[in-house]
This record gives C-alpha cells, structure tokens and sequence, in this order.
C-alpha cells in the first residue's frame, strides 16, 4: 500500500468538481467514489510522492510505502500552513515525530 | 470524440520547470503574446518536482566562471559535451535561481544575504513548494493552461511544426492547438526498462514514472534529429526509496563504504580518484563492490550528530518523504544503521545525461518552428532544474523573436482525422493486449539485451541486435493494444512512445562501439574510450515512411 484514506475522515471535498487528491494527483489515481469517498485506482501506481497527502485540508490521506519495501509499517502526514509545512511520521511502534519546515517565503519576509 | 480547436502564439508542451519557466518569461517580454501550455497532469504539481527539491546542484558560486563550470561537464562526461550549449547555461544560472527566488522560493542564505554554499555548485533550498511556486507565477501571466490535456503528436506539415495535438484525460476530448511556434519542454523517459522494485512497487522509482517520453517520441515520429541517447543515466541512490544520495554525502559529508566498512572508493578505486572520482565511477565502483563480494555498499550515516540527522531528515522530507518512512518502519535513525545505496535502473534524460533533440545555441530544434528546453534537450548534461530554467528563457526568446511575421497554418483534416483514429484505436478493441503486457514486455526485453540491472548495465553486439529485433516484433503488435477507460488509454498511449523511444536508444547504443561512459553506456565487446574514433556525438533521425532510423556523427 502507498497511500491510505481514511474514509472516517475524508469528506470527497465535497462541493468541489473534484477532490483536491483527485485534482492534484500527478499520476491521475485519486478518483471518488460513488460514495463520494477518495479512492486510489491502483496503488501500484503510485509513485508516493505524498502531493495527495499535502492537499488533503481534512489530512484523511496517510503516506505509507509498499509491504515489499517496508514490512514494519510506518506513516507519514501533512499539514500546509502558508509559508511552512508541518509533517508527522509515526514509526512501527507507534511512536510519532514532528517536523516544522519552511517552504515558502511570503512577500515582506 | 468532440475536438477542441485553439490557437495560440506559443505553445509550451508540459508544464514542468522548464515549460513554467517559458511561459512567464514570455509574459515578462511580450505580455500581449498568447501562449498555451499543454500538461499531461497538473501544473501544481507535476514530473520531477512534484515531490519538491532540497538543493540546486547547478549554480556559480562566487570565483567560479562559466568557463569552469564547462571545464567541470566536459571532465565529468569524457569530453563528450556541447560547450556552447553548456556554457549559455551557465551564463545564465545565477539570474534564474534569483528569479525563482523572488517568486518566493527559500534558500538558505550567510548573514551578508549571499547563497550558503552546499557544495562546489550546489546551493540548500527549502523547495518542498517549488512547483507550486512555479505554478503560481504562471497563473499570473495571461498563460492559458490545459491541464490534464496529454500531447500526442506535433502537427507537422513537412515543412514546419504548426502546433500540437493532445487528449484531454478528463474530458475525453480531442485537441487541436495551432501556434506560430512550438516549444517542447516535457520530462525525460522512465519506464524503459525493468525497474528496481517488481510489482506493487513498481512506480516506487527514482525519475517520475509518468514522464515516458513523449516529447522525444513526438519529435522522433515527425523526424527530428535527436542526439546521444546512449547516453543513459542511472542514478546511484538509497535502495528501495531511491532517496538522492547528495542529500547525504554533499549535504551531511557522509563516506561511501562497503560491506566491510571499507572507504571503497579510496581503498580500491583510486586509480579513478577515489573520494574524488566522477559521478559516473562512483556508481561503477558499487556495481563493482557487489560483483566482488564486498556489497552491498553504504553511505556511512552513523558519524552524525544529533543537529545533522534532523536536517537530513528536514532536507528529505522536501524531496523524498518516503525514506522517512523507511527509516521510521524499522525504527532505525541513520545514526544507528549506515544508509544502504544502489543503481537504479536506466532513464533516458537530458538534465543529468543528455539523452535529447539536436539543438542550436538559440535552442532551435532541427524542425523549423520546434524549440527545446529542459530535459528533452540534449547535448547539454548536468543541467538540471536552474539549467532547465535558462534554456527555458533562451527558447522563449528565440520563439518570440521568431513568430513575427508567422501566420497560423491551416490544419489538413486528414491529418487530424489519422490522429483522431490513431489515439483513439486501442478503446475500439474489445480484446487485445494490454498497456501492463507491452510495458512488462519492453522491460524485458530493454533489461536483459540492452543492459538493465541483471546485466550489471553491460552492453555487447549480439545483445543489441537481439534487443533490436525483438522492439521490431514489439512494434508490429502494438496495432493490438486495447484499453478500456481514458485512463488505460492514456497507458496505453505511453506504451507506445516508450517503445518509439527504445527503438531509438538501443541503435545509438550499437552504433557507439567503444566504451564512453562507465554504466551509462559501458561496451563489453568495445571496453575501451577510443578518443581518435569515437570523441563524436551519436544522432540519429527517424523516417516514419520507411520505419528506419539513420544513424549521423557530428563533430564534438
């Protein structure tokens, strides 16, 4: 598995033309259901690269690696502020990490 | 299937670093000039950079010249290298990296406001965002971005390149864009060969397995002349995520050692350099290690300290979220366990290699009306994203001076009518085969007769030739490839210039017989680089009548 939606927490942007995973996605996987849920067409297709995962306002969207590459389990997400990103790994044992990152400059900085 | 018909001035064929760069460059110049970009995915975050990017391998620090940034390609791939293209690259880094800077990408700076530097010609960036940096300053041109709309196939009408067409993913409609020119500037080639991870994983993968070489192919269909594809890049990166391993041994200063522990570059590979052997020889040394039993290799993280494992941590987390989880499933920290490092399969590219169109110094391609910029670019290697970035603005200018006077070409329907029927063929299939046979098919064939990873990326004649015959048949069966929805079509579409692509790459790869570059392009019936013959470049031309490709020398 390369991404995980948790359908509890995934609203299908609901209102929008699309899902803001679906409208991102760079390999055209994320689509939504008939439930109106985010789904992945084929996670063998993925590539990981996590911009689902960014998008997500709700963070329902955990980044994990394939079980061939990874078998203890691990998961990665994210939350976008303007001008920074803040990420959580959580590792095999449950334990969780935080980092705080720049990744813009807004103007007057 | 309904067609969308516009016109334009300028049309940018994908919208990565290299096509977003074009189009606000134009803007800049020619604010009334109308452009269009086409992208097969979504401006915000597509190709190479949708993960991000931690550092700019490409720039002049102070004391540093355009002459000696040449002098550094043209050591680092064996004299091989189009200076003039290289050197208008380099006269441009600087100002490029200062643009997207003011766009409001970070860069880590010294006190007095200079750049930090990272390595020789490296700078840090805090470029989890760039793309949508990137993205943003188009949308605030008059730019018209069709995204989700993949280009097929140039319209070309023998005598000039008078636009593109494309398929719309979403709409399921077909596009017919005219433009008095046409810049290509989409990704290089994944997916040519059999990659690292089988399976599941099969797209966890260094290069974007989504940039499959249309751009090369459209220009090999319409019978551009296309240069050094032999020269293929693989990448030396952590195994498994393919994280880059710059990250660490530029970034941190970690030593690349082997299973022993041994610094196998210095202990065994001096008379390459060791330490400060090229690029090319660190990935041949790996090769080598694991051959002679002493892999697998590393790079060695546990000297560490705490404050270095966090910024290599922050620095991936920009770039390559997924060694984060690598490191996190078995609850190891690079200080605890030395990171383990392999090749990756090979690409087709133009900004590490130069794998590309046969272009001038004004990036005019040898099709009157095409211009290149960026990956599918070739001649000029080590580019990469700042180079991406001046090419971008030479071909924007050279468009712009050149379609004054140009009037739009009138578009022969039959020729949009044979596209129309060409994209459209494999959804008329009730049974066929599959995009997933073909690819798994030219993997194959690509990985054991012309030097994938089972072959420890070696090259010999026999192979080749098999190689050859083999994508001949491949070809021939192409005709019966089905899809069922306008995703698998789009699959199916990519199968088909990848194989175009791996026609092309495997006769550059018979007809250089010597040894250039080590793994790139490593013969074993011509072991040695024989400068008195072979210090040439590679091109080669497509004929689409006679489904042959004519293979040129030009001079270096």
């Amino acid at each position: 598995m390369s991404i995980f939606i948790d359908e509890n927490i995934c609203n299908g942007c609901k209102g929008l033309p699309e899902a803001r995973c679906e409208r991102i996605c760079p390999g055209d996987l994320c689509y939504r259901k008939e439930n109106t849920k985010a789904a992945i067409r084929d996670q063998s297709a993925c590539w990981t690269c996590a911009c689902c995962v960014k998008e997500c306002p709700v963070q329902a969207i955990e980044l994990r690696l394939p079980f061939q590459a990874c078998s203890n389990g691990a998961s990665l997400k994210a939350k976008l502020k303007r001008d920074k990103t803040i990420w959580t790994v959580w590792d095999a044992g449950g334990h969780q990490e935080e980092f705080i990152i720049q990744a813009r400059c807004l103007k007057g900085d | 299937m309904s067609t969308i018909r516009i016109d334009t001035d300028i049309l940018i064929i994908g919208g990565g670093a290299a096509g977003c760069f074009a189009a606000v460059e134009v803007h800049k110049k020619s604010p009334n000039c109308r452009v269009v970009v086409m992208e097969k995915s979504q401006i915000e975050r597509s190709g190479c950079l949708a993960m991000g990017l931690n550092a700019i391998n490409a720039y002049l620090h102070s004391g540093q010249t355009p002459e000696s940034y040449v002098a550094y390609v043209e050591r680092e791939f064996e004299g091989v290298i189009r200076k003039d293209l290289v050197y208008t690259i380099a006269q441009g880094l600087n100002v490029a990296v200062k643009d997207v800077e003011e766009m409001g990408l970070p860069v880590e700076k010294n006190e007095d406001g200079t750049y930090k530097k990272r390595g020789k010609r490296s700078i840090r960036i805090f470029g989890e965002r760039l793309k949508p940096i990137l993205a943003e300053a188009v949308t605030k041109t008059r730019t018209q971005v069709l995204n989700r709309v993949v280009a097929t196939n140039f319209i070309y009408n023998g005598e000039r390149i008078c636009g593109a067409f494309g398929y719309g993913i979403r709409d399921g409609k077909f596009y017919v864009v005219r433009a008095k020119a046409v810049i290509v500037a989409t990704g290089g080639a994944s997916g040519i060969y059999r990659p690292n991870n089988p399976g599941e994983a099969r797209h966890l993968m260094w290069y974007c397995p989504w940039n499959v070489g249309t751009g090369y192919a459209m220009g090999i269909r319409a019978g551009a002349e296309m240069t050094s594809f032999e020269n293929r890049f693989i990448a030396l990166r952590v195994k498994d995520v393919h994280a880059p391993t710059g990250t660490i041994a530029v970034g941190v200063h970690s030593k690349q050692i082997n299973a022993r522990g041994e610094d196998y570059l210095e202990l065994y590979y001096k008379h390459l350099g060791g330490n400060k052997c090229l690029t090319q020889h660190r990935l041949l040394a790996t090769v080598e290690e694991t051959k002679a039993g002493r892999g697998p290799c590393y790079l060695d993280t546990t000297t560490l300290n705490e404050a270095d494992e966090r910024r290599l941590k922050e620095d991936f987390l920009s770039m390559n979220p997924q060694i984060i989880l690598l490191w996190a499933s078995e609850g190891m920290d690079p200080r605890r366990k030395p990171v383990e490092i392999q090749g990756t399969e090979p690409f087709v590219v133009g900004g590490h290699c130069q794998s590309g169109y046969w272009i001038d110094k004004e990036r005019r391609t040898t099709l009157k009306g095409l211009y290149a910029a960026g990956e599918v670019a070739g001649g000029a290697p080590k580019k990469y994203v700042s180079g991406s970035w001046v090419e971008a603005r030479i071909a924007a200018m050279t468009a712009l001076e050149e379609i004054k006077g140009v009037s739009l070409e009138d578009v022969d329907g039959g020729l949009v009518q044979n596209e129309k029927t060409r994209i459209l063929t494999p959804l008329t299939k009730k049974a066929g085969i599959s995009p997933l046979e073909v690819r798994e098919r030219l993997q194959k064939i690509m990985d054991e007769y012309a030097g994938g990873i089972s072959m420890n990326y070696a090259l010999h004649e026999e192979r080749l030739l098999e190689a050859r015959r083999l994508l001949k048949c491949l070809k021939g069966r192409l005709k019966d490839i089905a899809a069922v929805n306008n995703y698998n079509l789009v699959e199916a579409l990519e199968c088909i210039d990848r194989v175009d692509v791996a026609r092309v790459l495997v006769e550059h790869l018979i007809h250089r017989k010597e040894t250039r570059w080590a793994c790139y392009q490593t013969r074993l019936d011509y072991p040695k680089k024989e400068d008195s013959r072979w210090l040439t470049f590679v091109n080669s031309v497509y004929s689409a009548e006679t489904d042959e490709i004519k293979m040129i020398e030009r001079p270096v």
